[in-house]
C-alpha cells in the first residue's frame, strides 16, 4: 500500500471536536449529544414507571384530584392477585397467547417454506398473503364480525357448507365456547403473514452450498429439514414469537371490536381488563398495581425468553 | 385628574369593557349524544343564534363512546364543550368533582323555576345529592325505555288466528311482561311472507350499558330496589330479592328463546337495525328514537305502534334522557347560561317537542294537545310517571361496569345462576361504596 492514501486520510479527519469548541472535553461533548436523549428517555419510560409504582401503593382515582390520596400498602396487589375474575382475564389470555402463537408458527414456516420454492408467481403470492397484516385491526375486527355473523356471515356459510350444519345454529362471536376460539383465528389470519416474513428471511439466509453438501453426504430431503433448515430458522422464528408474544399480551383493539370482551367476560383479555379499570372505572392506584403485575410479568418471561434465544444462536 | 376623578374614569372604562364581554358574540360548544334528537337540537339552536348572535358548534359523539368521551374530557378539565348534555347519572360526579356549574342562583335571578319542569325530570336529571333543591342541569330530554312493535304483523288475522290457538287469547299489547315474552316466543322463527322472522330484539350490549339498561325493564317491574332503605346502601335482600332473582332469569329466557340468532352485543343500533329490517316483531329502545321510527318508510307509519313498558308486580320503566349543564371549565359560561335561558322557555320546548326533542317542561306535557300530538306521547307520559334510574353516584361507572358484567356473565355466557350473580353484584357493589367512604 502505498504512503499517499493513509497520509490523505489522516489529513481529512479533523482534530478534536473540543480543539474546536474551546473549553469543552470530549466527554462534555459526548453528553451534549447524548443528554436529551436520555431526559427523554427519562421523561417517557422512567419517569412514569416510577410514578406509576408509586401510584400502585395509593388509593389515588384520576377522576378526583381533589379527593385525600391514601397509602395503603399492598392492598391493591392483594386484591388482584386474590381476585378470581382477574385470574379467569388471565386464563383467557394465556389460552389467546397459546394458541395464536402456535397456529402462527405452524402457518407461518409452512408458508415460507412453500413460498421459499421458486415457483412462478411467488412474489404475486407472498404480496397477497402479507395483505392482512397491512390492514387496520380495527377495519379487520369490523369485518370479521360481518363474516361471523349467524345468519348473514360467510364464516358459518363456509362451515356450513362441510359440516351440513344450518349456518345460523352457531354463533362465533356469542357462544362462551366458540368466542375464544373466533379470536384467535382473526389474529391468526392477520399475522400469520407476519411470521410467515421472518420465516422467509431465515430460509433465504440459509446458503445453498450447506444443502449442496448434504446432497453430497445423501442425507434425505427430510434429514436435511431437522438437521439444516429447522436449526438454522430457530433464531428467526424465536424472534417472531417473542414479538408476537409481546404484541398479543397487549392484544385490546381487534378483540374489542370483535367481542367486546363478551360474551360474559369469556374473551376479556388483561388488556382490556385493565383499560376498564384505569379509564372506565378510574381505579388509578388499582390499576397501576395491574399494570406492574402485567409488566412484571412480560418482562419477567420475555428476558427468560432472550436468554434462550441468545443460546440458540450461540449454537 | 385628581385621584379620585382617575379611580371613577377607571371604574367606567373598566365596567364598559365589562360589559363589551358580556355582549360579544361568542362560539359556543354544546356536547351531546350522536343519535336523532341531537339533529334536532341543531335545528332548534339556530333561532338562538339570531336572537343572541351567538354561533353553536355541536360535538355529538356515538353512544357507545360518549360517557368514555366526555368523562375522560371532564376530568382532564378540558373546555372543549361550553354546554354539555350529560347522561342522567353523572349528575353525581359532576356536582362532586365540580364538572358543572351549580345553577340555583342563576335561576333565581331568571326567574326560571323548576315547578314548570316534570317532577321525576327534576329528580333525575337536575339535582344532587338525590332529591335536594340544588340544581346541576336543566331538563333537556325527558327519555324511558320503551317498545314498538309491527302493527300490520299484529292485525293480520292468519296471524291472530295463529296466536289465539297457541295461547288462547287475542294478540295485542301485551299488559304484563310474561305477556310481552309469550308473544315474542310466538313469532320467534315464524314465517312472515316468506321470511323467518325474530320475537324481539332487546338490549345485550356488554362494553357500555346495554344490557343493564335492558335487564332494568324487566328488574323494575319486578320491583326491584337498590337498597332497602334509600341512602343506606343497605342492598342484602334488595338487589337480590326473590322478585329481583326472578326478573333476571325471565330476561335470561327472553334472551334464549325470543331474540335472533347472533344477537349476543346489541344495544340500541342493532335493536333499530333488527326493526327496520323487518326481522323482529318487537323491539324495546328509548322513545327519543320513536319519531324516527314512525317516519319510517318501509316500517313506520301505520306499520309501527307502540306501548310503555309493561308492569309485572307493579309499572316500572328505565329512565333515559339527560339534562343541560354549564361546564365549569370553559371559559364563555355567561353566553351558555344564555342558552339555558333561552332553552328553558315554553314556546322554545313547544318547538323542541314539535322538531322530535322529548320536552320535560309541564306546559308542554300538560297541554291538552299534547297526548295526540304524537302516537307514542301518551305512551311517553304514561314511562315519566313510573321511571328509575340507576345509582347517580360519583361512583357511577364503576358500579354500571359491575353490573354490566355480572348480568352478561351471567345472561349471554350463560354462567351461574341468577341469584349467584346478584350476589357478586353486591360484592363489587360493597366494595366500590367501602372505597368511596360511604360503608
Amino acid at each position: 500500500m502505498t504512503q499517499a492514501p493513509m497520509t490523505r486520510a489522516a489529513e481529512a479527519t479533523p482534530p478534536t471536536v473540543a480543539r474546536k469548541i474551546r473549553g469543552l472535553s470530549d466527554r462534555a461533548i459526548a453528553w451534549i449529544f447524548v443528554g436529551p436523549t436520555i431526559f427523554l428517555l427519562l421523561a417517557i419510560n422512567i419517569f412514569p414507571l416510577i410514578w406509576t409504582i408509586n401510584l400502585s401503593f395509593t388509593n389515588y382515582r384520576a377522576n378526583r384530584p381533589n379527593r385525600e390520596v391514601d397509602y395503603v400498602g399492598l392492598r391493591n396487589y392483594e386484591r388482584i392477585l386474590t381476585d378470581s375474575d382477574i385470574w379467569l382475564n388471565m386464563q383467557a389470555t394465556a389460552h389467546f397467547l397459546f394458541w395464536t402463537i402456535l397456529l402462527q408458527v405452524l402457518i407461518g414456516f409452512t408458508l415460507a417454506y412453500l413460498i421459499n420454492k421458486k415457483f412462478k408467481g411467488n412474489d404475486l403470492w407472498t404480496t397477497i398473503i402479507v395483505l392482512p397484516m397491512m390492514l387496520s385491526p380495527a377495519v379487520v375486527g369490523n369485518f370479521w364480525k360481518f363474516l361471523y355473523q349467524p345468519q348473514i356471515g360467510l364464516f358459518n356459510y363456509i362451515v356450513a357448507f362441510f359440516t351440513g350444519r344450518d349456518p345460523s345454529s352457531f354463533e362465533m362471536l356469542g357462544q362462551v365456547n366458540l368466542a375464544p376460539w373466533s379470536i384467535v383465528i382473526v389474529d391468526t389470519w392477520m399475522w400469520t403473514p407476519f411470521v410467515m416474513l421472518i420465516c422467509l428471511a431465515g430460509l433465504r439466509s440459509i446458503p445453498d452450498y450447506i444443502y449442496e453438501a448434504a446432497e453430497i453426504d445423501r442425507a434425505s430431503k427430510w434429514r436435511q429439514f431437522w438437521t439444516i433448515t429447522v436449526p438454522m430458522v430457530m433464531p428467526f422464528l424465536m424472534l417472531a414469537v417473542l414479538f408476537r408474544g409481546i404484541e398479543n399480551f397487549k392484544m385490546f383493539d381487534l378483540v374489542v371490536q370483535l367481542t367486546g370482551g363478551g360474551p360474559g367476560s369469556t374473551t376479556e383479555l388483561t388488556s382490556i381488563n385493565l383499560k376498564r379499570e384505569a379509564f372506565e372505572k378510574w381505579r388509578t392506584g388499582y390499576a397501576s398495581a395491574y399494570a406492574i403485575i402485567l409488566f412484571v410479568t412480560v418482562f419477567g418471561l420475555a428476558s427468560i425468553y432472550v436468554k434462550a434465544l441468545n443460546k440458540v444462536k450461540e449454537r | 385628574m385628581t385621584y379620585s376623578k382617575l379611580t371613577a374614569v377607571s371604574a367606567l372604562s373598566l365596567a364598559v369593557a365589562g360589559f363589551g364581554a358580556s355582549a360579544q358574540a361568542e362560539d359556543l360548544t354544546l356536547c351531546w349524544a350522536a343519535w336523532d334528537p341531537a339533529n334536532a337540537l341543531v335545528e332548534l339552536s339556530k333561532e338562538f343564534e339570531e336572537q343572541s348572535g351567538h354561533t353553536m358548534n355541536f360535538e355529538f359523539i356515538p353512544w357507545p363512546n360518549f360517557a368514555d368521551r366526555m368523562l375522560n374530557e371532564l376530568n382532564s378539565g378540558g373546555n372543549l364543550c361550553d354546554l354539555l348534555i350529560g347522561d342522567s347519572q353523572w349528575i353525581g360526579g359532576g356536582a362532586e368533582n365540580g364538572h358543572y356549574v351549580k345553577l340555583n342562583d342563576f335561576f333565581d335571578a331568571e326567574g326560571i323555576s323548576m315547578d314548570d319542569f316534570a317532577d321525576a325530570t327534576v329528580y333525575a336529571y337536575s339535582t344532587w345529592p338525590k332529591g335536594t333543591p340544588n340544581y346541576y342541569a336543566l331538563p333537556a330530554m325527558g327519555d324511558a325505555n320503551g317498545w314498538f312493535y309491527r302493527k300490520d304483523w299484529f292485525e293480520r288475522e292468519d296471524i291472530r288466528a295463529a296466536f289465539q290457538e297457541a295461547t288462547g287469547r287475542e294478540l295485542g299489547e301485551p299488559q304484563t311482561q310474561k305477556e310481552l315474552l309469550e308473544i315474542a316466543q310466538f313469532f320467534q322463527e315464524r314465517e312472515i311472507d316468506g321470511q323467518t322472522v325474530y320475537g324481539a330484539a332487546i338490549f345485550t350490549e356488554r362494553g357500555s350499558e346495554g344490557i343493564t339498561m335492558g335487564v332494568t325493564g324487566a328488574l323494575y317491574p319486578w320491583g326491584f330496589k337498590y337498597e332497602n332503605t334509600p341512602g343506606s346502601y343497605d342492598m342484602e335482600g334488595a338487589v337480590n330479592s326473590p322478585e329481583a332473582v326472578e326478573a333476571l332469569e325471565f330476561y335470561k329466557e327472553f334472551y334464549e328463546t325470543a331474540t335472533p340468532p347472533g344477537y349476543t352485543n346489541s344495544y340500541m343500533g342493532e335493536s333499530l337495525d333488527a326493526f327496520k329490517s323487518g326481522q323482529v316483531a318487537m323491539a324495546m329502545n328509548w322513545f327519543a328514537f320513536f319519531p324516527g321510527l314512525y317516519a319510517d318508510p318501509n316500517t313506520g307509519g301505520d306499520k309501527i305502534d307502540f306501548f310503555v313498558n309493561p308492569p309485572q308486580n307493579q309499572a316500572g320503566s328505565t329512565l333515559g334522557g339527560q339534562g343541560i349543564s354549564v361546564v365549569a371549565y370553559s371559559d364563555k359560561q355567561d353566553a351558555a347560561l344564555e342558552y339555558i335561558k333561552w332553552f328553558a322557555q315554553p314556546d322554545v320546548q313547544q318547538k323542541w317537542w314539535d322538531l322530535g326533542g322529548y320536552s320535560a317542561h309541564k306546559a308542554v306535557l300538560e297541554s291538552p294537545d299534547f297526548v295526540d300530538s304524537a302516537p307514542f306521547a301518551g305512551d311517553f307520559l304514561e314511562a315519566m310517571n313510573d321511571v328509575q334510574d340507576f345509582w347517580q353516584e360519583p361512583a357511577y361507572a364503576e358500579l354500571l361496569l359491575a353490573m354490566q358484567k355480572r348480568i352478561h356473565d351471567y345472561v349471554v355466557a350463560d354462567q351461574g345462576t341468577a341469584k349467584e350473580a346478584l350476589d357478586k353484584l353486591i360484592e363489587d357493589w360493597t366494595e366500590t361504596f367501602e372505597d368511596e367512604g360511604k360503608l
